[in-house]
C-alpha cells in the first residue's frame, strides 16, 4: 500500500560508482528502525490474525474441524450479506473513483483557491465511521433533513420513507452516498500525490501537439496515474469490505453486509468463533480483489 | 546516510538506554501499585452495563454515588454486554482484585457465574432484611442454589402512545385494556387516515424486539413459550404478527430505543422498555399517554426485568462494596434513582415513592398496572442457559426476520428455528421455566 511513485533518483544526487569512500555496511541501524513497526504488526495484526485462525477452524468444544464454517454456510442471511457486500463494493467504486479523480483534479489545477479546496475534502477524515452514519441517519430519516427541505420546497408533501426494509436498493444507495462522504478524500489525497508526481513536461508536450483538455486527461494523465490509481483502488476495495458502523446506523437490521454479520454475531449473540469465520471471509475476499485489481491493472516496470 | 550519522555504537548505547529507562520505569509503576494495591482500597471500583448513555451514567455519578460516604466510587458503565462481561471476567482472571461491585441484569450474572466465581450474597441478604424484596426477585437472584446477586432496580416493558393517536382508538377500546386484535384495528385506523404507518418496534439489532415475542406476544397467544414455539397457536400468532407489521413504520428496523421516534413524530404507538421510553415521557408528559401491553387470547404476557449488585469473589474490598450496596438499596436513593435513570426499585407497589415527576409516575402505575392486570401472565428471564443465553435470543431474531423482514413461510420458518431451538436448549441442558410448564427433563419445543 502506497502512494509513492517509481521516479528514480536523479543522478547527480547518487554516489559516484568509483567512489574513494568505503561503503561501510549499515550494520543494525535499519533492523532497529525496522522493530518498533514489525513489533506492532505482529502484536496488532499477525496474532489477531493467527487467533482468528484458530477460533475460525475450530468449534465450540474446542475441537479442530469445519463446523464453524458449516455454521457459517447455513447462517440465515449469510448469502443475502454477500450479495450485499458485493452489489455495494459495484456501486461505491466507480462514483468514488470518477468524484476522486475530478476533486483531486480540481486541486492539482493550480487555479485560485484550488488548495483551499483540498482542506474542505479532508474534513470528513476526521469524522469517525459511526459518527458519519448517525449523521446521515438524522438527514434520511422519516423526518430527518432531507425530507424537511424536500417538503419545504414542495417537491414531496408526504415525508418519505428512505430508510424502509422494503427498498433493499434505497438504503444501500443511502449507504453509498453517506461513504463517499466519509471516505472519498483518502482517495483524492492518493491522487492528489499521484498527480503531482507526473513530471509537467508531458502536459507541456500535449499542449504543442494542441491536445485538448479531454485528451490530455485521457492520454496522459491517466496512463501516468496507472499506478497510483492500482493502489486507491486496493486501498479503497479492501476498506469498503470493512465498513459496518454505516450500515448498522443506516440500515439497522433491513439489510445486512459480512462485517455487520461479523460484528452483531460477536456482540450481539456473543459466537465469537462465527464471528471469528465472517472476519477470515472477509479477508480472503479482500486479498482475492487485491491480486484482482494486481493482475487486471498490471504496470509497466521501467 | 544513516549509518553516517549515528554509529552502530551510538545506537547499541541509546537502546540501552531505552531499555534502561523502561525498566526503570517498570520498576516505578510496579512501587506505586504495589504501595496500592495490597489491601484494601478507599476507592471502590463498580461497572455496570446498565446506565450507559451520557445522562444516566452522569447521574449516577453525580447524583446517587455522590452521595455514598464510605468512600470514593469509580463508576464505569458499558453500552454492550459482552464488553461487559469480558471486562468482569478478565479483571476477576488476572486476580488483582481491583474489581469490586457488579451492576448487571438477572441473564448477566446467570452468564458470568458460568464463567467467574461469584460471591454468595445470602449473608447481605440477610443483612438488608428491612428492604423487603419481594420473594419472587429473590428466587431469581438465586442462581445454582445461592444468592449471586442483591436486587437492585427494576423495570418493564409498556405501550407508549402520541395523544393525537387516541382519536383513531377504536369505538369501545381502553387503552388499559387493551387488546391484540384492537391494537392492529387502531394501527390500521392510524395508517388510513393519516396517510403513513404511525405504529413502531424496536427491531434494530440493539433494539428489544426479541423480547416482544418472549415476554409478550408468545405467552399472550399460546400462554407458554418453548414448549408452543411451533404450536398452532404460534402459526397463528405469527400469521397475526404479520398483518400488524404491515401497518408498523417500516423503518422500525432501525429503531433501538422508541423514545426517539415518538418525540420525532414518525411514530405515535410504540412499545418499548420502560427506560427506552422514559425520555418521550419526562420532556413531554401532557404529549404522550403509557399503559400496559396488551393483551391476547391466553392473557397479558408481560416480562418483569430485574437488575441485582455482585460482588466477585476476588474483590479485596468486601466490607466497603457491601457498604455501597447497603446505600443503593436505601429507599431515599432508590427514589433517585426513579426520578433521575427511570429504573424502579424492587419493592412492592406501597413502597413507591409518592411525590414523582408526572412522566414517571406515569411509567410506575403503568408498571403496576400491568403486574395487577387480570390474566397477567409473568415470564420468567430464560433461567439456565448460561452461555447458551444469545445463541437462545438469535432464534427469536432470526424467526422474525425469516418471517417479517424476509416474508419466508411461517410454518418452515417455525420448524428450522425450533430445531434450532431445541439444540441450544439441549446445549445447555435447561429445563422449562415459567410461562412454560415445569419439566424433569431438558425443555422440549412444541
Amino acid at each position: 500500500m502506497s502512494g509513492r511513485t517509481t521516479a528514480s533518483v536523479p543522478a547527480d544526487l547518487q554516489p559516484p560508482r568509483s567512489s574513494p569512500v568505503r561503503r561501510r555496511r549499515p550494520g543494525w541501524a535499519p533492523y532497529l528502525l525496522l522493530a518498533p513497526s514489525v513489533v506492532y504488526l505482529v502484536v496488532f495484526f499477525v496474532v489477531p490474525l493467527l487467533q482468528g485462525l484458530r477460533l475460525a477452524f475450530t468449534g465450540e468444544d474446542g475441537a479442530w474441524g469445519l463446523a464453524t464454517v458449516h455454521e457459517l454456510l447455513n447462517d440465515p442471511g449469510f448469502w443475502s450479506s454477500v450479495w450485499n457486500t458485493l452489489i455495494m463494493l459495484a456501486i461505491i467504486l466507480p462514483v468514488q473513483l470518477v468524484l476522486a479523480l475530478a476533486m483531486s483534479l480540481l486541486v492539482n489545477s493550480k487555479l485560485r483557491g484550488s488548495g483551499f479546496w483540498f482542506y474542505v475534502y479532508m474534513l470528513p477524515l476526521g469524522i469517525s465511521e459511526l459518527t458519519s452514519g448517525i449523521i446521515w441517519y438524522s438527514i434520511f430519516t422519516q423526518q430527518g433533513w432531507l425530507n424537511s427541505v424536500l417538503q419545504d420546497l414542495g417537491i414531496i408533501s408526504h415525508p418519505y420513507i428512505w430508510l424502509s426494509y422494503q427498498h433493499q436498493l434505497l438504503i444501500i444507495a443511502t449507504i453509498v452516498v453517506a461513504e463517499a462522504w466519509r471516505s472519498t478524500s483518502i482517495i483524492v489525497i492518493i491522487l492528489v500525490g499521484g498527480l503531482q508526481a507526473i513530471p509537467r513536461e508531458y502536459s507541456e508536450a500535449a499542449d504543442v501537439f494542441y491536445a485538448s483538455p479531454w485528451q490530455k486527461l485521457w492520454h496522459v494523465t491517466l496512463p501516468l496515474l496507472r499506478p497510483t490509481l492500482r493502489t486507491a483502488l486496493i486501498l479503497r476495495t479492501v476498506l469498503a469490505f470493512e465498513v459496518f458502523a454505516t450500515v448498522i446506523a443506516l440500515a439497522g437490521s433491513s439489510l445486512s453486509v459480512l462485517a455487520t454479520k461479523a460484528n452483531n454475531a460477536y456482540t450481539q449473540f456473543q459466537e465469537p468463533h462465527l464471528a471469528a469465520a465472517y472476519g477470515i471471509l472477509i479477508m480472503l475476499l479482500s486479498l482475492l480483489s487485491t491480486a484482482l485489481f494486481l493482475v487486471l491493472l498490471p504496470v509497466r516496470t521501467e | 546516510m544513516f549509518h553516517r550519522l549515528i554509529s552502530r555504537r551510538g545506537v547499541l548505547r541509546l537502546g540501552a538506554a531505552a531499555a534502561g529507562g523502561a525498566a526503570a520505569a517498570g520498576l516505578l509503576s510496579a512501587c506505586g501499585s504495589g504501595g496500592g494495591g495490597s489491601g484494601s482500597n478507599s476507592n471502590l471500583v463498580f461497572l455496570s452495563d446498565q446506565l450507559s448513555t451520557t445522562e444516566e451514567t452522569a447521574a449516577m455519578r453525580g447524583k446517587v454515588l455522590s452521595g455514598f460516604k464510605g468512600g470514593s466510587v469509580t463508576f464505569t458503565a458499558f453500552s454492550d454486554t459482552t464488553q461487559f462481561i469480558d471486562q468482569v471476567v478478565a479483571h476477576s482472571k488476572a486476580g488483582s482484585g481491583a474489581l469490586d461491585l457488579i451492576g448487571g441484569l438477572q441473564g448477566d450474572f446467570v452468564a458470568l457465574d458460568a464463567q467467574i466465581p461469584l460471591r454468595d450474597m445470602s449473608d447481605v441478604i440477610n443483612e438488608l432484611k428491612d428492604r423487603n424484596f419481594p420473594q419472587a426477585y429473590l428466587d431469581l437472584a438465586k442462581i445454582k442454589g445461592a444468592y449471586r446477586f442483591v436486587p437492585w432496580i427494576t423495570a418493564s416493558y409498556l405501550m407508549v402512545a402520541n395523544k393525537k393517536a387516541l382519536t383513531h382508538l377504536p369505538s369501545g377500546a381502553d387503552v388499559n385494556t387493551l387488546t391484540y386484535d384492537q391494537l392492529l384495528a387502531w394501527a390500521q385506523k392510524m395508517k388510513q387516515a393519516q396517510g403513513q404507518p404511525l405504529f413502531g418496534l424496536p427491531a434494530s439489532p440493539k433494539g428489544l424486539i426479541k423480547r416482544f415475542f418472549q415476554g409478550y406476544a408468545y405467552p399472550s397467544f399460546t400462554g407458554g413459550l418453548n414448549t408452543q414455539f411451533k404450536s398452532a397457536a404460534a402459526v397463528s400468532m405469527w400469521q397475526y404478527f404479520k398483518q400488524l407489521w404491515a401497518v408498523t413504520n417500516p423503518q422500525s428496523p432501525t429503531y433501538a430505543f422508541m423514545q426517539e421516534p415518538l418525540l420525532s413524530g414518525e411514530v405515535w404507538v410504540a412499545w418499548d422498555h420502560a427506560v427506552r421510553l422514559s425520555d418521550a415521557l419526562k420532556n413531554q408528559p401532557d404529549n404522550f399517554v403509557v399503559f400496559p401491553a396488551p393483551s391476547g387470547p391466553k392473557g397479558l404476557g408481560y416480562e418483569p426485568v430485574l437488575g441485582g449488585l455482585a460482588i466477585p469473589s476476588s474483590s479485596k474490598n468486601v466490607a466497603k462494596a457491601k457498604s455501597l450496596i447497603s446505600y443503593l438499596t436505601e429507599q431515599q436513593v432508590q427514589s433517585t434513582m426513579i426520578t433521575e435513570e427511570s429504573w424502579f426499585p424492587p419493592v412492592g407497589d406501597s413502597a413507591l415513592p409518592k411525590n414523582l415527576a408526572p412522566g414517571v409516575s406515569a411509567e410506575a402505575k403503568a408498571i403496576v398496572a400491568t403486574t395487577g392486570a387480570t390474566g397477567a401472565i409473568a415470564s420468567q428471564l430464560p433461567i439456565g442457559l448460561g452461555a447458551q443465553s444469545s445463541a437462545y435470543d438469535k432464534v427469536f431474531v432470526d424467526t422474525f426476520t425469516a418471517i417479517a423482514l424476509n416474508n419466508a413461510p411461517i410454518q418452515s420458518s417455525l420448524a428450522s428455528e425450533g430445531a434450532t431451538l431445541q439444540s441450544v436448549l439441549q446445549t445447555a441442558k435447561a429445563a422449562c421455566w415459567k410461562p412454560d410448564p415445569a419439566s424433569t427433563g431438558v425443555c422440549q419445543v412444541g
